[in-house]
């Protein structure tokens, strides 16, 4: 058995919506597997599925093999979670938290503080672990939850926007462990709606909107996908007045002005680069900078929700498969 | 991983809940005013200057330390938990609502009895009471504690995160209880209906049977009194799983 995550027609509705609509997907033992989509398209209500916090209307979740509604105790032993919203007890200290955790998780208490200390020292906490944890940032609480997370060496990790709202050192901080993790052999479920972090530490994506899942592949095949949506930066010396001229230029599919920069959008920036030098040297214009970059995750996915927007939600399958 | 049992793993986890009931709730503000300031008023505004043998007042003050204190902590963790967002982390740990719930119950339990035990340890033998047995005496308290914290759990069930909706709720119930339970007013002296619901009423014979055994008039047999305590504490517990269980999802 090499699946960490199997998910079969898994449903969730709530009174009036409908959070996640009959998703399949799986997650091989050993990635970092990223769960992207704007708000409300159903990440957390998924995480809380899969994490055994609340159940599903139909459809059916293995975690590491276990059925997680049937075989609760089991999985959830084996994965370390991070919630979205949770919290910590903040009547209680960093190290009595952990001390807690490890207890509801089995760990015996020997591990158990050998294991608090060693996590604690990674995420620089070891130094507060006796104060009383209301007094923590956020950064500093979000950092002791993923210490809770960890205590009793889970083999599987789900991860629900654990950077969001941090400053870019505790972020970073925080994605390095991620991957470390993910080195020593912890698979991990990545929810956010941060493309670059996706982008950075996923090997593949699943992209969600509206409870249905979009596509999933890699972050490279994600953007392989959209050759169109590649980009060339360039700036001209003087600046040309109006964009139009350059709309009318061949191979233009879209003309963004951004500062003294136009950013335009293309399946051939080959093509491009040469139409864009006869320009110049027609309108005696300099070339200051010019930069071509690949297409970013960012409009890869926006295209993709805006195109599921459009597509009616009977086709979603369809639409999943020729992606 | 060796495959733990995951029953006894979840005894082991409940306690672990009930440490970290203790070391929260145990001194929160809710508990400290309903728990004992409440109901020490309620006690001196009824008894002082009445004169009363010690041998009648000792029941009532048995009863009311216990009913308040036992089913003073559960009302408030779970909302609380809700608001402070703690409720999530803890069930997503290998420990089902049941355990989780078990872990809360025992924490008002040793409360109640905590306080209630260390209350008559002091008073018995010090106003010379006759007793008739200590063993119904200790079994009652036992049993009512847990009864009365099962409650306080049962309390908590509707899905808020707002602890004082929940501690308004739990006097609205606990407050009549009070007085149709023959604590106050003898049940024989109470309306027809009162004494309807004073059937009801775990309190009412928690009284009874502190009142036998302390030689005073009572209403039902100890056997009685004991079985319907343990009805009413098998029918909260069971209600207040159910109840939980259904209003979970909505705590998130
Ligand atoms: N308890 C609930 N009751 C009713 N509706 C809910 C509940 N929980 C979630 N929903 C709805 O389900 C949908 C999906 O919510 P979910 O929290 O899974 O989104 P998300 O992808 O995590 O969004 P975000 O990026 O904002 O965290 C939303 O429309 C939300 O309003
Ligand atoms: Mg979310």
């Amino acid at each position: 058995m090499d699946l960490a995550i199997e998910v079969k027609g898994l449903t969730k509705k709530y009174a009036n919506v409908t959070a996640i609509n009959n998703i399949d997907f799986q997650v091989r033992k050993g990635e970092i597997f990223g769960f992207l989509g704007p708000n409300g398209a159903g990440k957390t209500t998924t995480q809380r599925i899969l994490t055994g916090v609340i159940t599903a209307t139909s459809g059916k979740a293995f975690i590491l093999g276990y059925d997680i509604k049937k075989e609760a105790f089991y999985a959830k032993s084996r994965i370390g979670v991070v919630p979205e919203l949770a919290n910590i007890y903040i009547d209680l200290s960093a190290w009595n938290n952990l001390m807690l955790i490890g207890q509801l998780y089995g760990v015996v208490k020997e591990d158990r503080i050998k294991k608090s200390a060693e996590l604690l020292r990674i995420f620089n906490l070891y130094e507060r672990k006796d104060e009383k944890a209301k007094v923590f940032s956020k950064g500093q609480r979000q950092k002791l939850l993923l210490c809770m997370a960890l205590i009793h060496n889970p083999q599987l990790l789900f991860l629900d926007e654990p950077t969001s709202g941090l400053d870019v050192v505790s972020s970073r901080l925080i994605r390095e462990m991620i991957a470390k993790f993910n080195r020593e052999g912890v698979t991990i479920f990545l929810t956010t709606h941060n493309i670059q972090e996706a982008d950075e530490l996923c090997d593949r994506i699943a992209v969600i909107d509206h409870g249905l899942i979009a596509t999933i592949d890699s972050p490279e095949n994600l953007k392989k996908e959209f050759q169109s949506m590649q980009t060339i930066e360039i700036v001209f010396n003087p600046q040309i007045k109006s964009e139009d001229d350059l709309k009318k230029i061949e191979y233009v599919n879209k003309v963004q002005k951004i500062g003294d920069k136009f950013k335009l959008y293309t399946d051939n920036p080959d093509e491009l680069i040469r139409q864009l030098l006869s320009f110049s040297q027609k309108g005696n214009l300099n070339i200051l900078s010019l930069n071509t970059l690949g297409p970013d995750l960012e409009e890869v996915f926006v295209k993709i929700t805006e195109e599921h927007k459009g597509w009616s939600y009977g086709k979603e399958k369809s639409f999943s498969k020729s992606v | 991983m060796e495959k733990k049992n995951p029953f006894l793993s979840q005894f082991k986890s409940a306690w672990a809940i009930t440490k970290k009931d203790i070391s929260i709730y145990y001194l929160k503000p809710p508990v400290l005013i309903y728990g004992f300031i409440f109901p020490g008023f309620l006690f001196l505004a009824f008894f002082l200057g009445k004169n009363m043998p010690f041998s009648s007042l000792l029941p009532v003050v048995i009863v009311l330390a216990l009913f308040f204190t036992s089913s003073s902590v559960g009302p408030i963790i779970t909302p609380w938990e809700t608001r402070m967002r703690t409720l999530e982390r803890l069930v997503s740990c290998p420990v089902s609502l049941e355990f989780i719930l078990l872990g809360d119950i025992l924490a008002g339990f040793l409360f109640g009895v905590g306080i209630t035990l260390i209350l008559s340890v002091f008073a018995i033998p010090f106003l010379s009471i006759g007793l008739k047995s200590i063993t119904v005496l200790l079994g009652t308290i036992l049993l009512s504690g847990f009864c009365f914290s099962c409650l306080g759990v049962l309390l908590s069930a509707p899905a808020t995160d707002n602890p004082s909706n929940i501690m308004m709720l739990s006097n609205l119930v606990r407050l009549p209880l009070i007085f149709l339970s023959g604590i106050f007013i003898p049940v024989n002296k109470l309306p027809a209906l009162g004494r309807l619901i004073a059937r009801f009423s775990p309190l009412t014979y928690t009284v009874d049977i502190l009142r036998s055994n302390f030689y005073e008039e009572c209403i039902y047999s100890p056997v009685l009194s004991l079985t319907a305590l343990f009805i009413f504490t098998v029918v909260f517990l069971f209600l207040g799983m159910v109840l939980h269980k259904k209003n979970l999802s909505k705590r998130f």
